[in-house]
């Protein structure tokens, strides 16, 4: 017979076991739940049109998301092409300088606090210091504040990829007489270039779903603009706007451009850890 | 040529040559230590900019708010009218939302983080581990604002149907709690707002969880098994106590994360201004009120209300990110003195 000390240690086991496997499962299921409603509800408003059209005035019929689209595209375009310099630049300079430095130690901290700051903060920041000075809502606004989202992201990921390059690479190019800026930017830097890839790419992916800091800078605009000058259509404003419509037309496209966002936020973020985990300088 | 003529025109050739040698590299020393300086300083300077905006954010937040302090002082926290139509504002029932909303979402979300954390680092098999990890960091990948939609349209009539029924037959039965259980049955409100914001700081928890576990030296795991240990009691009585910084670190990152979250509260909390003792009814938060009102806000002390609301909501997860922060890495001190 089973000693009763032992069956107890038994059973805390097996309920400990279970409810673990109870939490997973909870876990998978409203990520296949959340997936399995874009699909069901998004598939509808799927057309060409979608891409084709702009958006629709209000009780009008049809209609896509083209200005949206290309509103997305653009902010999102424009703030990589800010947040990627920068945010490599700062991130090498915490892995080049960081070590001993007081000032790489604060910065590394409030970096990865800025990670999770919350995202309307930064919009209400843009807000204060752009918007309001110029008197109008615009597309640069509302890249201005995504790339602030951005740039933690990239310096993140840039610094830890740049040290997982080995100390005797870096020294093989000193001892070539090679200057600390050469081999910062073009040793160091290289040898982890699908990190950083990794790194913008989620970067990319972070902000393109992000709603919270663009309600106030890049604001909506029902036309199509390629002006960054004024305010633009974006996917995410969109979907938020026309899923709180009461028009049913508005309300289909919301699902389509939810679609059509997650699955590419999603895309990316796979995209950019299959890249990494195969080019991973060991 | 005589030797001797040759050898004092070789010495000399090679001293020019030489001279020249020096100075050239003189001159590229000196220029690459020019390049140095530049890059130091210039990298330095987008390092800088981390700091700067985040000292921006709380500045322009601050001034932004000052007109609103001027009027209501500090008390705008215990304050509970907010009326645009008067102008009138106080931050009590977004503060409270905020706080109650990420109560609930933590209260959720720890134990099931924690579950999912132990499921991947010591019950998984190892082909699934993977997988299964990225799965759950997808559900962090998910916007957030796609939370709200499926929340709004898909969860929140299946709550008011299902489960709040339940919760009110049940716990709305007890003494004391009784009073968060009742209410309208809506779907939509301070509860459901809690429950998605579970979902969405699960994956954060639990990687961070997970990845402290990892670092827990195997050797002390292997000497418990040895004495005859039972998984689980590894887990509880090894893992855990050795883990307890990080944990406490990764559910702090959650709250964090709880109490800036803007969109998907936004669906789903109701946009009340009203306080209520019920979870079911509809509240608003310090996230959802900013997205609501702030484009539209039209007089100076209500846009200056809604900075202070955000000023207040920034401080306080600074605070609590910060001091997650401080958790990990003192866990990530431990790894490296291991």
């Amino acid at each position: 017979m089973m000693n009763p000390v032992y069956r107890k240690r038994l059973r805390a086991h097996r309920i400990g076991i279970a409810l673990s496997v109870f939490a997973m499962a909870v876990g998978l299921f409203f990520l296949g739940w959340i997936l399995l409603t874009l699909l069901v509800k998004g598939v509808d408003a799927l057309h060409l049109r979608m891409f084709t059209e702009n958006t629709p005035a209000p009780g009008s019929e049809g209609g896509g998301l083209l200005n949206a689209i290309v509103g997305s595209l653009l902010m999102v375009g424009a703030s990589t092409a800010i947040s990627t310099p920068v945010g490599i630049l700062a991130g090498l300079y915490l892995a080049e300088y960081g070590a001993r430095s007081w000032l790489a130690r604060v910065t590394r901290f409030v970096t990865d606090i800025m990670l999770s700051a919350p995202s309307i903060a930064v919009g209400l920041f843009v807000y204060a210091v752009y918007v309001a000075n110029v008197k109008h809502f615009s597309g640069w606004a509302g890249a201005f504040s995504i790339s602030l989202i951005a740039i933690p992201v990239v310096v993140r990921t840039t610094d830890n990829m740049l040290k997982l390059v080995p100390d005797s690479l870096l020294e093989a190019a000193y001892s070539l007489g090679a200057p600390r800026w050469k081999v910062a930017g073009m040793v160091r830097l290289r040898a982890v270039r699908a990190g950083i890839v990794t790194g913008v790419l989620l970067a990319v992916a972070r902000i393109s779903g992000e709603t919270a800091p663009l309600l106030f800078t890049a604001l909506n605009n029902q036309f199509y603009s390629n002006d960054m000058n004024a305010p633009m259509a974006n996917l995410p404003v969109v979907i938020y706007q026309f899923a709180m419509s009461p028009y049913d037309n508005w309300r289909s496209l919301a699902w389509g451009g939810a679609l059509l966002i997650t699955f590419s936020v999603l895309g990316l973020n796979i995209l950019s850890r299959t890249l990494f985990s195969q080019k991973l300088p060991k | 040529m005589p030797p001797v003529a040759m050898t004092a025109m070789d010495a000399e050739k090679k001293a020019v040559e030489t001279c020249l040698a020096d100075k050239a590299i003189a001159r590229t020393m000196r220029r690459q230590r020019w390049q140095d300086f530049i890059f130091h300083k210039m990298t330095l300077l987008f390092a800088l900019s981390v700091l700067i905006v985040l000292a921006g954010i709380i500045v322009s937040l601050a001034v932004g708010a000052c007109p609103a302090f001027k009027e209501f002082g500090l008390l705008f926290i215990t304050r509970i009218e907010w009326d645009p139509v008067n102008d009138q504002y106080g931050g009590m029932i977004a503060i409270v939302g905020t706080l109650v909303t990420s109560s609930i979402a933590l209260l959720i979300a720890f134990p099931l983080s924690f579950g999912i954390a132990v499921f991947l680092t010591e019950i998984c098999p190892a082909g699934l581990r993977r997988p299964l990890g990225t799965a759950v960091e997808l559900l962090a990948g998910v916007p957030s604002i796609i939370y709200g939609m499926w929340g709004l349209f898909i969860f929140a009539p299946m709550f008011a149907d299902h489960v709040q029924p339940v919760l009110r037959a049940t716990l709305g039965q007890l003494p004391l709690i009784g009073t968060l259980f009742g209410g309208p049955m809506m779907g939509i409100g301070m509860l459901t707002a809690g429950l998605i914001l579970a979902v969405m700081i699960i994956p954060f928890i639990a990687s961070v969880m997970r990845d402290v576990f990892e670092i827990v030296p195997q050797v002390l795991k292997e000497s418990a098994y040895g004495l005859g240990c039972t998984r689980w009691e590894v887990v509880r009585k090894i893992v855990l106590p050795y883990t307890r910084t990080g944990v406490v670190g990764g559910v702090m990152l959650g709250l964090g994360r709880a109490l800036g979250e803007t969109m998907a509260v936004t669906f789903v909390i109701g946009n009340a201004q009203s306080l209520s003792w019920s979870l079911f009814a509809p509240g608003n938060s310090i996230a959802s009120t900013l997205a609501n009102e702030f484009a539209e806000a039209d007089t100076p002390l209500h846009v200056a209300s809604l900075f202070y609301l955000g000023l207040i909501m920034f401080v306080i997860t600074f605070i609590v990110l910060a001091a997650a922060k401080l958790m990990l890495l003192g866990m990530a001190r431990k790894e490296g003195g291991r």
